[in-house]
């Protein structure tokens, strides 16, 4: 839900450039499945998922994804012989005969594994932090994915009134609320990923673009056949209420009422 | 009120059976027979619409109960397999919460009809109070279900729900672990509100058959608020309202589906797409939509204790209005201050709504520096022994610090006066001080006097040519 | 009354009936469906509707049993002896003949379910009985090294699941 005047506001202070009166307003943008026609682009969310697994796949799980999600309708659209590599190249936790805990390659049916055992070995490896889940992460901030995007580039130095009370290990990013987030900058350079022949340059606005439409895929992975199956009911129960319509006049025509 | 027509077995299995069990005999005389006044407005189509919406959650959550894992480890997840994995779980799952809004969209318009109309008046005092009973029993239900998908918000909203009940002196502790099973929020919490959850329903249901009986016993009130003089004033409702309820139906469930398909979480809170987490609290904990009203007023007094007899009270006094309301005059159409009052009440309701989703400190309209506060920080530094220089950026300091302002929970006080007294002094002072318009002699009289054509009532199905 | 009884209003006034009543109807079946398909298998159960099993770690007589499609399934890597066995065994002395050639691929391996057609219960491989295969605990039904039944009262031969060879070391069963 979008508060006109708060971005009003927020643009504002953020030309002011000073942390003083809470996160700036993300910034909206035009992503491609947004609205009652919308769709994901299947060759963007390929790419997206490139830059998860390489950049964010590092530190963040997404354990309600499976690989063969990655093949679905609706999706990336990888076919099966690419989940099914995908999936191989992953290291999956397993129990070898022994009953000790080893990892196996990965099949299609495997969720995705997480970069750490269990959530204290991620909190010690990320300075009492846990990076969070990424399976919802579009649905579980307000904004969504102008949020997301907005918190992924907006990386900077800290202003000069929050100079002095950045905590340590903390990074400035005005849109977190207070500001200081224990995540570093994900996307430092531009080419931080090599995206395939033919498709756009790997700038850093572009993999985050890419990334934000594979997370929200990810968050909601059953859009498409949701607002397809919408539109068909939609039309279906206005004709209905029409003809329904026409049936109770027709049937009191004879009383008064 | 069973008017001339009497059901008449048609063959020898007919006969038999209804002489067993006269099931096709209620359906009949209670439905499809059934005499309804033919003035009803589309207002009066909301007790259908509840009907189909308590169907519709009942029969969704069933399906989801055949998925869904009561555990505090795996709810959040099996929600998320019910959404990815579960063949149209989504679409299941979106019905079922979206539904739940929808359950009461419908419910306020019905209960405000009812308040416009006075349908609460003699005789139908009973259904109204099985009214608020279902209700209420719809707001438990509504509370129990949302902490199913253990996320944030369902997690802390039934923290600070359950903490209602340490306010009641001496047992209040015991009661609330009681009613947790453990020392806080916990896995036992859970899986009991999901039993009662699955319960509650069907509870509901009971009432709503006890609901529509006490109605049948008098007959369905209409706009004009006058009593039914014969058949000239009514039509069997099948099919005359089953078709126009049909109708009212459809364009509901357009409504409804537009959320379901494309506004899906619009209704819902992002923070609960955030698994459960005991040792974070939310900035900003709300409920659903359905309760900020109450939450608003529970908000409103300091005293957790006072606030929670507020907000039951709040509830409650629903119960009371057929005896509070003192006019003879049943129809706002005829009562025109009660009117305006009725629409300054509804304005009331979503203010009340409004500030129950704001923080109580949230300033609405600031007034200026606070000059007392202002004189107590400077007078206090300069005791200290301040420099002057000091003093004075104490003084500007508190100059923006200490203000005097209109906040939400101000703006929340005085809505929940405003509610109370609508009740307690509006409603029984209108009914000797107000003036009615003249009512007109019987419904079809009055249509008589809009048409000017020939009095007609509708013929019964079995009649028709 | 002011019912038109002409033939052209009549079948207009019907029309409309059976179209919202039909429309109703269509809509109701539609809505129903969703709830009869939720309780089929959902996409993580299909995901296990094929298994790969890999052959390369058995040896001659080892066996192991995985499980597929929420069964239990034996994957024998058969000696020459037991193959042998299994080839010569006399058809017409067995309750429900069958070839061993028509129940293994590749002679080698022998890939059956393991659930005994009597009751159901696993048949044990430790105690492998008269005929060199399975004896089931519960009823002494004894299978041979094809895993025929070839005593007992189990009624057929353990069943053979739909499995192809990816390749000489892996195959996949379903």
């Amino acid at each position: 839900m979008r508060h006109i005047s708060l971005v009003a506001i927020g643009l504002v202070l953020g030309l002011t450039a000073a942390y003083a009166d809470g996160p700036k307003e993300p910034e909206p943008q035009n992503w491609s499945w947004t609205g009652v026609f919308g769709h994901f682009d299947q060759v963007q969310l390929q790419r997206g998922y490139q830059v998860y697994k390489e950049v964010c796949g590092v530190c963040h799980s997404m354990h309600l994804l499976a690989f063969r999600n990655l093949g679905d309708p609706g999706g990336p659209g990888f076919s099966e012989a690419q989940v099914k590599a995908i999936a191989a190249t992953a290291l999956v936790p397993d129990l070898d005969d022994k009953g000790e805990p080893t990892t196996r390659p990965g099949t299609p049916a495997d969720h995705f594994p997480s970069p750490f055992a269990n959530e204290k070995a991620a909190r010690a490896a990320n300075g009492g932090s846990l990076p969070p889940d990424l399976s919802v992460i579009i649905k579980a901030r307000e904004g969504g994915a102008d949020y997301v995007h907005a918190l992924i580039l907006g990386f900077s130095d800290a202003p000069a009134d929050m100079k002095g009370k950045m905590m340590p290990g903390m990074n400035y990013n005005p849109y977190f609320l207070n500001g200081q987030i224990a995540m570093p900058a994900p996307l430092t350079t531009d080419g931080q990923v090599t995206y395939a022949d033919g498709q756009p340059p790997a700038t850093k606005a572009q993999m985050a673009k890419d990334v934000v439409a594979f997370l929200s895929w990810a968050a909601e992975p059953k859009m498409q056949e949701r607002k397809t199956m919408g539109i068909k009911v939609i039309a279906f129960l206005f004709v209905l209420s029409l003809v329904l319509y026409a049936a109770y006049k027709q049937l009191w025509r004879d009383v008064d009422h | 009120m069973h008017g001339e027509y009497r059901y008449e077995p048609k063959n020898g299995f007919m006969k038999w059976l209804d002489s067993r069990l006269p099931i096709v005999r209620l359906l009949d005389e209670s439905v499809l027979q059934y005499p309804t006044p033919k003035n009803l407005n589309y207002w009066f189509t909301f007790g259908g619409i509840l009907t189909f919406m308590l169907a519709v959650q009942i029969v969704t959550g069933i399906v989801l109960a055949m998925h869904y894992v009561p555990h505090e480890t795996q709810a959040f997840n099996s929600v998320e397999h019910i959404m990815r994995d579960v063949n149209y779980g989504w679409l299941l799952r979106y019905a079922h919460s979206n539904g739940a809004s929808m359950f009461f969209i419908a419910v306020y318009v019905h209960i405000f009809r009812g308040l416009y109309y006075g349908s609460y008046k003699a005789p139908r005092e009973v259904l109204w109070i099985l009214g608020v009973i279902i209700y209420l029993l719809m707001m438990a239900t509504g509370f129990l279900g949302y902490t199913l998908p253990w996320g944030q918000m369902s997690f802390w909203g039934a923290t600070v729900i359950t903490n209602f009940f340490s306010a009641i002196p001496v047992v209040g502790t015991d009661i609330t672990q009681w009613l947790w099973g453990s020392f806080a929020v916990d896995n036992s919490t859970l899986q009991r509100f999901f039993s009662l959850h699955y319960l509650l329903p069907f509870v509901i249901a009971g009432v709503v058959v006890l609901h529509i009986w006490a109605l049948h016993v008098p007959g369905n009130n209409n706009p004009l608020g006058i009593d039914v003089k014969g058949p000239q004033d009514t039509v069997p409702f099948h099919p005359y309202y089953t078709v126009k309820d049909g109708f009212a139906l459809a364009v509901f469930v357009l409504f409804f589906a537009a959320f379901v398909f494309f506004l899906p979480n619009a209704l819902g809170h992002t923070d609960n797409y955030i698994p459960a987490n005991r040792l974070v609290t939310p900035t900003h904990i709300v409920p659903e939509w359905y309760y900020l009203p109450f939450y608003a007023i529970l908000r409103s007094v300091p005293s957790k204790l006072l606030g929670v007899i507020l907000l039951f009270g709040a509830i409650l006094v629903w119960a009371f209005i057929p005896w509070l309301d003192t006019s003879y005059v049943r129809s706002a159409r005829f009562r025109p201050i009660f009117r305006q009052l009725f629409w300054v009440f509804g304005i009331v309701c979503i203010g009340l709504g409004w500030c129950g989703a704001q923080t109580p400190d949230y300033v609405i309209i600031d007034l200026g520096p606070n000059m007392s506060a202002i004189n107590v920080a400077v007078d206090h530094a300069t005791k200290a022994g301040k420099t002057p220089e000091e003093i004075a950026a104490v003084q500007k300091s508190a100059q923006a610090s200490e203000r005097v302002t209109f906040a939400v929970v101000d703006l929340s006080r005085i809505l929940t006066i405003a509610y109370f007294a609508f009740f307690f002094l509006a409603l029984p002072a209108l009914g000797r001080l107000e003036t009615p318009l003249p009512l007109p002699e019987s419904i079809s009289k009055a249509v008589l006097g809009a048409r000017g054509g020939a009095v007609s009532g509708g013929t019964p199905l079995a009649q028709r040519g | 009354m002011a019912h038109s009884t002409d033939d052209a209003s009549v079948t207009r006034r019907d029309f409309i009936y059976v179209a919202s009543a039909t429309m109703a109807a269509v809509g109701a079946t539609a809505a129903v469906w969703p709830l009869i398909d939720q309780m089929n298998p959902s996409a993580d159960t299909l995901a296990l509707k094929e298994i790969e099993v890999d052959l390369a770690s058995l040896v001659p007589g080892q066996q192991i049993t995985v499980e597929w499609q929420k069964k239990p399934v034996f994957v024998r890597r058969r000696t020459p002896d037991e193959i042998k066995e299994a080839q010569e065994a006399p058809l017409d002395e067995m309750k429900d003949p069958q070839a061993d050639g028509a129940r293994v691929q590749k002679p080698e391996w022998l890939i059956v379910l393991a659930t005994c057609t009597h009751l159901g219960c696993i048949p044990s491989k430790d105690m492998k009985g008269d005929y060199g295969g399975w004896l089931c605990p519960c009823h002494g039904s004894q299978y041979d090294t094809s895993g025929r039944i070839r005593k007992g009262p189990a009624p057929f031969n353990l069943g053979v699941p739909p499995y192809k060879f990816l390749s000489d070391t892996k195959i996949q069963i379903g």
